[in-house]
């Protein structure tokens, strides 16, 4: 049964702390994709015409917009998580509470994504000032940043929880976090890459996330995008269970 | 055995990997009672009261907080339990307003009540003209009295201080014996771990000796004396070798060697004929770190 009272409690906290630190969470969280924006759609717009289709500013406008999804929830994820279980000691204090791991770790998790799909917006809007039309379509990009960031919010939750100590996160984010989002069809298309890369690159989340964006700013593309959703459904499914799995075992003796 | 013990741990292990860190742990406290679990660092303290809360896990035994089975039903035990721990874990960004409003909402206490619950909570602490300072700005004292308000903000029946006053100096550590005080005329009931005799004495209504994980003695303050160290001790200070004869003549008779000196507990006792032998040591009263160091060879801070 759900315990409404536990969750409501630990998004309380979550307001509360946001309402302290949104700007520097904020200014972190929009202005690093809308740096690869403009440097990648201004720079490279320049020289290359049209992918798929689509201008190069169209293409990577709604391809940042995973980025800023990505980097937004897998980053906080990762060290929020870490730093309130081993430095705050914040865990072993609502866990005197009537509260419990996967409640604190779910309703994390709701917090996280919440703000990824609103961080997420902010590269689109960039894009638009720089010609991507707009679309009523578009007004599903919170939701798609929304369910995205759930995922990648338990995803780095989990990793927080397996990292020996917090350098480590170096290794996490070079080998795994990049490739995760250079591999998605953010700045180039995957029809570009080998043919086990693109098969590969199925299994990449962010993936999905891109293409259920694109598809909402230029046109749904029906059994495809259930399936998009799915995917990204199933991770979040996936990434929650890993990821109260393992802050039970760091956090229960 | 009390019938409805508010606390109940019977044939309590916990183990980490080779270490036994609670040792078949046999404790209750009934409602209403302060109870002062003494020891040294290491002798399961922490642990006990992790146990109680669900964060730790026993290997064997059962553990009940109210009536509660823990940690089956660890959350309900939880919220009419208040947590006090040994580290500080205040948001410190936060002001002391907003800690404690964010326990008060993590805690079941009607929407309605909260504000009051905070304003109250704010006054037991002594911060109320600090309501809206971030915490990291209070001193150490400030941060603790919050600590222990925030784990009082629903007025719950059960209290567990993890080492209230460790670290603090002496001003402070008072203060808040005045706020562990009032808990104990308030009747509720309180599980506090320390390793300050002094704590323990004024404090507790009843003192459990809490030794490599288990209870090796229980009682009032007065009872564990009267059992185990009588009411005066005659002290001796000198070489080794001093005392190495003072402990000879004292054959029969406990005693305890701290550093430089012995002492002869129960010196009330002490033959007149022993007394000429012994030559002239100093009288002091007996305290439970006399009971604490013969029963365990410990030594507390």
């Amino acid at each position: 049964m759900i315990d409404v009272h536990a969750y409501a409690g630990i998004l309380t906290r979550e307001a509360i702390m946001f309402r302290r630190l949104w700007v520097s969470t904020t200014f972190a969280s929009i202005v690093e994709p809308t740096i690869y924006l403009l440097a990648f759609g201004l720079g490279l717009g320049a020289l290359i015409s049209n992918i798929n289709g689509y201008s190069y500013i169209e293409f990577v406008g709604t391809g940042s917009v995973a980025t800023a999804v990505l980097f937004s929830s897998v980053f906080t994820g990762m060290f929020t998580t870490y730093v309130r279980r081993v430095y705050q000691k914040t865990y072993d204090g609502l866990l005197s509470t009537p509260v419990d791991v996967s409640e604190i770790m779910t309703a994390e998790g709701l917090w996280i994504a919440a703000k990824a799909g609103v961080y997420g917006c902010a590269p689109l809007l960039v894009a638009m000032c720089f010609g991507l039309p707009p679309s009523w379509g578009m007004l599903a990009v919170p939701f798609i940043g929304f369910l995205t960031g759930l995922g990648f919010g338990f995803f780095g939750q989990w990793l927080s929880g397996i990292v020996p100590s917090i350098d480590a996160f170096n290794y996490v984010t070079s080998a795994l976090i990049t490739p995760l989002f250079l591999v998605a069809g953010t700045f180039f298309p995957l029809t570009q890459l080998p043919q086990w890369a693109q098969t590969l690159a199925q299994l990449n989340p962010l993936y999905h996330c891109v293409q259920l964006v694109r598809h909402a700013a230029f046109g749904w593309e029906g059994w495809a995008d259930v399936g998009n959703v799915a995917a990204l459904v199933i991770f979040a499914i996936i990434a929650r269970y890993l990821s109260i799995r393992r802050l039970r075992k760091r956090l229960i003796g | 055995m009390t019938a409805n013990p508010a606390v109940r741990l019977q044939g309590v292990v916990k183990r980490f990997g080779a270490l036994t860190a609670v040792d078949h742990l046999d404790l209750e406290v009934p409602e209403g009672v302060c109870l002062g679990l003494l020891g040294p660092n290491g002798a399961g303290k922490s642990t006990t009261m992790k146990m109680l809360t669900g964060q730790a896990i026993a290997d064997e035994g059962t553990i009940e907080v109210l009536g509660f089975p823990v940690p089956a039903k660890s959350k309900q035990a939880r919220g009419l339990m208040g947590v006090v721990p040994q580290a500080d874990n205040l948001d410190e960004e936060l002001t002391c307003e907003e800690n404690l409003l964010i326990w008060a909402t993590l805690q079941p206490i009607p929407r309605n009540l909260r504000q009051q619950a905070v304003a109250d909570g704010l006054a037991l602490a002594a911060l109320t003209d600090r309501a809206h300072s971030k915490v990291g700005t209070l001193s150490g004292g400030m941060k603790r009295r919050l600590l222990i308000a925030r784990g009082l903000v629903h007025n719950p029946r059960v209290v567990l201080l993890d080492e209230p006053t460790v670290g603090l100096d002496p001003q402070v550590r008072a203060d808040i014996w005045v706020i562990i005080d009032r808990l104990r005329n308030e009747g509720v009931t309180v599980l506090m771990s320390t390793h300050y005799i002094e704590e323990a004495e004024r404090l507790a209504d009843d003192v459990a000796i809490m030794s490599h994980g288990r209870i090796i003695a229980r009682g009032t303050p007065q009872q564990l004396l009267d059992t185990h160290v009588g009411t005066h001790a005659l002290e001796f200070y000198g070489p080794p070798e001093r005392l190495t004869e003072v402990e000879a003549i004292a054959e029969g008779l406990p005693t305890r060697r701290t550093g430089p000196s012995v002492s002869i507990l129960r010196a009330e006792s002490i033959p007149e004929a022993m007394h000429d032998r012994l030559g002239v040591g100093t009288q002091r009263v007996a305290n439970l770190e006399d009971v604490f160091v013969l029963l365990t060879g410990e030594v507390l801070e």
